[in-house]
């Protein structure tokens, strides 16, 4: 089948096909650290986070030869790192955002010393659903080209918003982070929620990474993330902690990231820095409008540390 | 017109005493003063399979040799670091010879540390060193351009659409010149040729590289090439996708083989061990050394199973001519994608040890390169 | 009556760090405590990255060996860390200065950039004039805009509510995009071929190294720059009113201070010293402005302030210990083969262990100040 050109067209494709891959990193991270806002406790360090599941994955998927196993061993190496942000502030007088910090440039340097030798060699990566085949444009064919974890992602948004909806869990959850007395009061212990909350982020968020190295750009090195894991604390607050929302606005920040090389591939070629920062800012422009000094954060947990 | 500069034997011979006398140093770091120390300084990390790698194949190459020591560091950014690294070799290394290989060292701190310490040797890959500049440096650089002219020949036939992309970090002239070499060599086997640009912005970013090439593809671009730091990522998306690759820096086959046509690559591995000869016996090195094929700064990687044989022979012919400096690329009348004239009939650009004012500072896209320049 | 409000105060949480107003004679205790508890942290990061570099089968001795030599073990390692440690002193302050308002700015990056950029902006123009104008006029300029940039966020917060945090953060991709577009368009020096700049600054008109040494005068403006901020926040009512909006934002609500101007001013001083850094950057290092400004130093600036415990003035002893860490990696890269990433990974040490250590304070019986 001769592929056809599609000119002006290829604009909205690539920018379609481009939020779906750039978006999915975003879409497990913000999901994953919705739950620990939810819980009221805010985690800057997932680009650490990010990172490493970035590079344990793609070292797992190396040695092992599966690049699902080097998901799992993603997840679960971010949840240590939930683990540990969450025992650092459950420790008094210690600060969440601080420790946030400073996860993410521990987690950004040991992934760098260990990534080390990942360099040069080529991991298996995982595979794709091509759900366009059926067209004879490339471009659609390569937008419909989706990886399976774009759906386990795109499936998970609403799974997370009907837990915390209607199960006991997601109630316990969002207790903990709305009036932690009131959830101490009926005999749960907040700490508990919070760091389960912020295993579970973490795992996602070393899944996202994984994605990065497994997939899309596919490969590891050290310039490989572009501060996903910190934009997507920033699209949490965009999307006013709602999952949906969420997966909206990874898809989002995914197609603002495609904008420049598309516009550049038609012709459009100066001002690409500017067209390349696009999404910090849409995502500040957002912030902006959508806060305001009385109603601090609309929809925010009113314990998080950063409404008070 | 070249500017060889003879450096006096005592000069060299005093430089490496000197390094035996500043290995002696506080606290008991006592260094032998029989081997002579050559430090490498890489802007990323040493195994990206690119830039970076091919430098270190050429400093592998160093430490076979007899009597010499190589010490490297890597991922030193263009700062004020580099400064202090370099100070770092000279003082407690003992190092007599240094290869800082990023191009933006030159200004200002190799020229500082070279006024400081006129007893070392600075080798930069790149920089443009003029008889205003202290003598102690010694700029080198290769005409890689000549390789990716092959590129666009090989990339010419293979291509069945016709369309070529180009992935390219910053609109500076070796990129440049690589991007219009490469669609010259593609338009002498298809005069229709069209080759599609795409500015990423920075030497190193994985997520930008593979969204360019992805959108290349989208536009029914079958064979890619690029001038970024690594290109591991250019070249396994576009295999994944099912394009076709011409390498560049070094060869990066093991990573496409299937789809891997040919590269562009350097050859420090036969540049560095002269270098390093001539200054151990005293010689002097060039001030300003410049190559391509003929010289043997570049090399071309061998052939991948989809270039043809009628390609292949092609390729060959056009080498051999570049080799024996028997042919012009930039050959005037040429027009830029915008219809002015940028060579005259009539005159060349020839890439020679002189420094050829407009080969150096290119600022323009041939006719057929999809793209456009900041003013 | 002044004395409770301050130690309730200093119960408050964060932003009341450094916050406490000792009572006269019984100094001892808060103060050797503030040392010695970050001292003890120090000491045990020290340890865990030995046991880290271990499991690589590296001697930590050996570490530890070129850690010193690297960094002090002769006068050119000195240089090296006071040099590294100049622009790390005044990025902090961008982190430390708000910090005693309780705003968590993180943007130091940006408005180190921003600085650098506008500063040369304005002092290519003036090149001609005296050297001392062209860097008073530099050192304003690139002050101004860092301040601005900083004191952008502060209102946001104050005014809309926007979490600062993130909107510093969001304001250092967008400054370094910023200065990406400028120094490869509008301001590019068309000799500037193959690394895109701005127009280089005369050699007359840089910053000069201080005389008998290798180190520029950047350093001394950094030093100079703590000192006062810290007389600013310590020992004026300006200050006392600052870190009251940090210590119990209600209480000084009610009190009747100007919150608002508050913030803006402490922000703006703190977005001027990042911007005083950059200035320092392109008027004693650089030359020029490029995408090389970029360096890393306002992120350095943040672990500095935080392990500083946000006091200007120990901002200075930790931004030297950061330096020399610094200048010793080359050395661990060189001779044992360690990565450079292995920099990294000790400063993540260093800032975890010291911020799990905010958890001893208060906790020792022998700092605690005595009775009356």
């Amino acid at each position: 089948m001769p592929d056809a050109a599609i000119g002006w067209w290829g604009v909205p494709l690539a920018v379609a096909a481009g939020a779906v891959r750039a978006g999915t990193p975003f879409l497990f991270v913000s999901l994953g650290e919705l739950l620990t806002e939810k819980s009221g406790r805010i985690n800057l360090g997932q680009e650490g986070t990010l990172v490493m599941g970035a590079m344990s994955g793609y070292g797992t998927a190396y040695l092992t030869g599966s690049p699902w196993l080097g998901v799992l061993v993603a997840g679960f190496v971010g949840s240590m790192f939930g683990a540990l942000h969450a025992g650092l502030c459950t420790l008094p007088r210690v600060n969440d955002i601080a420790v946030g910090i400073a996860l993410m440039l521990f987690g950004t340097g040991l992934a760098f010393y260990l990534g080390k030798p990942l360099i040069q060699p080529q991991a298996p990566m995982l595979p794709a659903i091509a759900l366009g085949a059926w067209s004879h444009i490339a471009a659609v064919r390569d937008a419909l080209r989706i990886n399976a974890l774009f759906i386990v992602g795109a499936a998970l948004a609403p799974a997370i918003m009907w837990a915390l909806r209607s199960t006991r869990w997601g109630m316990i959850v969002r207790m903990a982070g709305d009036s932690a007395d009131a959830a101490r009061a009926m005999g749960y212990s907040v700490n508990f929620v919070r760091f389960a909350a912020t295993v579970t982020g973490g795992f996602l968020a070393g899944v996202g990474g994984s994605f990065l190295s497994l997939y899309y750009p596919g490969s590891w090195s050290e310039g490989l993330s572009s501060g996903q894991g910190i934009a997507a604390v920033a699209l949490v607050i965009f999307a006013r902690w709602s999952p949906m929302n969420c997966f909206y606005a990874s898809l989002l920040f995914g197609g603002a990231g495609a904008l420049g090389p598309a516009l550049q591939s038609v012709g459009i070629s100066s001002g690409y820095y500017l067209f390349n920062a696009a999404p910090y800012f849409l995502t500040l422009f957002i912030m902006i409008l959508t806060s305001s000094s009385e109603h601090r954060l609309i929809g925010a947990p009113s314990e998080l540390s950063i409404t008070r | 017109m070249s500017h060889h500069i003879v450096v006096p034997r005592r000069t060299v011979l005093a430089g490496l005493g000197g390094t035996a006398l500043a290995s002696s140093l506080p606290l008991g770091i006592a260094r032998a003063a029989s081997d002579a120390v050559v430090g490498f300084i890489y802007v990323g990390p040493r195994d990206d399979f690119g830039y970076n790698q091919s430098h270190a194949e050429g400093a592998a190459a160093l430490k076979k040799m007899e009597g010499v020591k190589v010490v490297e560091e890597e991922r030193i950014p263009e700062t004020v670091q580099v400064e202090q690294t370099m100070e770092s070799m000279i003082n407690l290394d003992g190092a007599g010879l240094l290869f800082p290989t990023s191009f933006g060292y030159f200004d200002p701190y190799i020229l500082k540390e070279a006024t400081k310490y006129p007893k070392v040797r600075f080798e930069h890959a790149g920089g443009l060193w003029t008889d205003k500049d202290p003598k102690n440096i010694g700029s080198y650089f290769g005409y890689i351009f000549e390789a990716q002219y092959i590129n666009g020949i090989v990339a010419g036939y293979a291509s069945k659409s016709g369309k070529l992309g180009f992935v390219a970090a910053k609109p500076i002239p070796q990129v440049l010149q690589n991007i219009n070499a490469f669609t010259l060599g593609a338009k002498l086997v298809n005069p229709k040729a069209t080759t599609q640009l795409i500015f990423t912005g920075d030497w190193s970013l994985p997520v930008k590289e593979a969204e360019a090439t992805n959108s290349m593809v989208d536009q029914g671009i079958d064979v890619i090439t690029m001038h970024v730091d690594s290109p591991k990522v250019v070249v396994q998306t576009a295999a994944q996708r099912g394009a076709m690759i011409c390498g560049y820096h070094c060869s990066q086959a093991k990573l496409a083989p299937e789809a891997y046509l040919t590269g562009a690559e350097w050859n420090w591995t036969g540049l560095y061990p002269k270098f390093v000869s001539m200054w151990m016996k005293g010689e002097s090195i060039p001030n300003f050394y410049r190559g391509a094929f003929k010289e043997g700064l570049i090399k071309q990687s061998p052939y991948g199973p989809k270039v043809s044989d009628e390609a292949r022979k092609r390729a060959d012919d056009v080498k051999a001519k570049l080799t024996a400096a028997d042919y012009v690329i930039f050959k005037g009348p040429l027009q830029d994608n915008t219809g002015k004239t940028v060579v005259a009939a009539g005159s060349e650009l020839i890439q020679t040890n002189a420094t050829d004012e407009q080969l150096e500072s290119m600022h323009f896209l041939v006719d057929g390169v999809m793209g456009s320049l900041p003013a | 009556m002044a004395d409770n409000i301050a130690t309730d105060l200093s119960a408050a949480g964060p932003g009341a760090v450094g916050a406490r107003v000792p009572r006269r004679g019984a100094r001892t205790g808060p103060v050797a405590e503030a040392v010695l508890i970050p001292l003890g942290a120090l000491v045990v990061s020290l340890l865990l990255f030995g046991a880290f570099v271990a499991t690589a089968r590296v001697n930590p001795l050996d570490v530890y060996r070129y850690m010193v030599i690297g960094s002090a073990g002769s006068w050119f390692s000195f240089q090296n860390t006071l040099t590294r440690a100049s622009p790390l002193i005044l990025t902090a302050l961008c982190t430390a200065l708000p910090a005693q308002t309780g705003l968590m700015i993180i943007g130091g990056e940006g408005a180190f950039v921003i600085g650098g950029l506008a500063a040369i902006a304005a002092g290519l123009p003036v090149a001609g004039a005296p050297p001392v104008v062209v860097q008073l006029v530099m050192a304003c300029v690139g002050m101004g805009a860092g301040a601005a940039w900083i004191a952008m966020a502060g209102a946001l917060r104050h005014w809309r509510g926007v979490n600062e945090t993130i909107s510093t953060l969001l304001l250092t991709y967008i400054g370094i995009a910023l200065l990406n577009h400028m120094v490869e368009g509008v301001m590019r020096d068309p000799a500037s071929l193959n690394k895109p700049s701005s127009y280089a600054l005369p050699d007359a008109d840089m910053i000069s190294l201080i005389p008998g040494t290798e180190v520029h005068w950047g350093l001394v403006y950094g030093i100079a720059f703590c000192v006062v901020a810290y007389i600013l926040m310590f020992h004026t009512t300006f200050g006392f009113a600052a870190r009251m909006v940090g210590g119990n934002p209600r209480a000084a609500r009610l009190a009747g201070l100007p919150v608002g101007r508050i913030i803006l001013a402490v922000t703006a001083l703190g977005g001027a010293a990042a911007g005083l850094a950059g200035m320092v950057e392109v008027a004693a290092v650089q030359g020029r402005a490029s995408a090389t400004l970029a360096a890393g130093y306002g992120y350095t600036g943040i672990l500095v302030a935080f392990i500083a415990r946000q006091n200007p003035l120990a901002v200075i002893p930790v931004a030297l210990l950061f330096g020399g860490i610094g200048a010793s990696g080359g050395l661990l890269q060189r001779r044992l083969d360690l990565p450079d990433a292995s920099v990294l990974v000790l400063q993540g040490i260093i800032f975890v262990v010291i911020l799990a250590s905010e958890t001893l304070f208060g906790r020792f019986r022998i700092f605690r100040q005595r009775e009356r």
